[in-house]
């Protein structure tokens, strides 16, 4: 039975990589933001202490994450279930887990190799240089990273319909990453949206990157990753809820 | 022992009565046809059948489990009416994926053979024409080879050639020794193909026999005519719900 696992992996993986308004866009944006922001503005310091290209690594670093998971799941799920073909899953003897492992795994997949690209640039182009302990240290912090946001991609799948579920997403993701400190340095944004991004969880992803980098960060480590726990949990309850409902429309 | 059976099943949608206590039995070998207007029940049966819908009250079985059970997933096929599928997958992955879900599929070729899809199998689903689509949702019911098929208004939507190309599929997977239960508002399409049919009316079965006794009970030659005198005026269906 585990070849179903790895199957249904396969089949996703395959499926995202030839839907190119999801594999383009996960991939590109990144790495298009990175090269702008981190490249090319890489002789600047951000906070005096630390070039642009080395900074700005850790926060599309997570950036990248978050974009791979929150559409695979929030969209794709959306899509899957708006429109019939997670009946048909359903009524089959998949193994319910494949399908949501699956998912979990691809993007995740996405946004780990989406990291090593940036990671690529910024060691080629931008004067980046690490002990690998360190380069892998930050891998292994942003795809662990990543599970909040396949909850919360998937509370987004569960509740939003097919056709609205892009606009949701991206309004959710957009405002997320600015507010976090993903595109431009904490230190940079206004009072007000700093007093709020400790509220968002791209902010404690963002933080915990950065302080592996050995950028200045705000508050400590463990209350990051606390947060970043609580976040997951909070988002699997909504995902649960709506999952709930979906089953008294048809159990009801 | 019978391959599904329903009894006294009840459904109610908020205030809606969906089915109002139906008896319904499919035996081995059985292509036992739901025939009924739009809004009669036959989808609320089907997806009771599935596992997918909880009867408000009566009980449901397929091969003496209930219908949710992975027993009765792994002995069973389904063709639904889906909105769209993946379509970035091939006719040959989707129907390689399907088949790792049950224990004893058929092969590859033999399912791609009994769907008529030998020669699009590396073709993206969402590249296909519509009867092209049907037939992969077909392959996808059949690939397990189950016990039983369930067909949720299968031909719905497709030219006569198609159709009469899915009904020698369904018939080639009957002789096979599998039972199929099929919804169809298709009066010609329940008289080609099934053994026995259940005209089901405002959520009560109000008929069945084999296609023969149905038209008896209508006394009128044709199975369209006897259809209307057993149900009543079609046109008043929508109102009166």
């Amino acid at each position: 039975m585990s070849n179903v696992y790895l199957l249904e992996a396969k089949m996703e993986f395959l499926k995202s990589l030839r839907m190119k308004a999801y594999s383009l866009s996960t991939v590109l944006f990144p790495l298009m933001f990175y090269c702008f922001f981190g490249l090319m503005m890489g002789r600047e310091q951000a906070n005096g202490l630390m070039p642009m290209a080395r900074y700005t690594l850790a926060t599309y670093g997570a950036f990248s994450v978050m974009g791979a998971t929150l559409f695979a799941f929030g969209v794709g799920i959306a899509v899957e279930r708006g429109l019939g073909w997670m009946q048909v899953k359903r009524a089959s003897p998949m193994p319910p887990a494949a399908y949501f492992l699956a998912k979990g795994v691809v993007s995740v997949a996405f946004g780990a190799i989406v990291v090593a690209l940036l990671f690529g640039l910024g060691a080629a182009f931008g004067g980046v240089r690490m002990p690998l302990g360190q380069w892998l240290a930050m891998g292994g912090a942003l795809v662990a990273g990543a599970i909040p946001f396949c909850a919360l991609g998937l509370a987004i799948g569960n509740f939003a319909g097919p056709n609205s579920a892009p606009a949701m997403v991206n309004m959710i993701y957009l405002p997320m990453a600015f507010c976090g400190g993903m595109w431009i340095p904490f230190q940079f944004l206004p009072r007000g949206i700093q007093a709020i991004a400790p509220l968002l969880p791209s902010f404690h992803l963002s933080q915990i990157a950065l302080r592996i980098l050995g950028a200045p960060t705000q508050g400590a480590a463990a209350t990051h990753v606390e947060a970043l726990l609580g976040f997951t949990l909070l988002f699997a309850g909504i995902a649960w809820l709506g999952h709930a409902r979906e089953r008294e429309k048809m159990y009801g | 022992m019978a391959v599904a059976q329903l009894h006294a099943v009840a459904k109610n949608y908020g205030a809606i009565a969906a089915l109002r206590g139906i008896d319904l039995t499919i035996e081995p070998g059985e292509v036992v046809s739901l025939l009924g207007p739009n809004g009669a029940g036959k989808t609320t049966a089907v997806r009771i059948l599935l596992g997918l819908v909880q009867p408000s009250s009566g009980r449901a079985e397929v091969f003496g489990h209930p219908p949710a059970s992975q027993y009765a997933r792994l002995r069973r096929g389904a063709q639904l009416q889906v909105a769209r599928v993946p379509e970035t997958l091939r006719v040959r992955e989707h129907i390689q994926l399907f088949s790792s879900y049950y224990e004893k599929p058929l092969p590859l070729e033999e399912t791609l053979e009994a769907a008529g899809l030998g020669d699009i199998r590396n073709r993206l689903f969402g590249e296909l024409s519509g009867g092209q689509k049907q037939r992969v949702l077909f392959a996808l019911a059949i690939c397990g080879n189950p016990g039983l098929l369930c067909l949720d208004e299968p031909t719905v939507g497709l030219d006569v050639e198609t159709r009469r190309g899915l009904w020698a599929r369904i018939r080639g997977y009957a002789k096979r020794g599998g039972s199929v239960l099929l919804t169809t508002h298709y009066l010609d399409e329940a008289d080609a193909l099934s053994h026995r049919i259940a005209v089901l009316h405002r959520g009560l079965i109000v008929a069945e026999g084999t296609p023969a006794q149905i038209k008896r009970q209508g006394a009128s030659e044709g199975l369209e005519d006897a259809f209307l005198a057993i149900t009543g005026n079609p046109n008043d269906v929508e109102e009166v719900a």
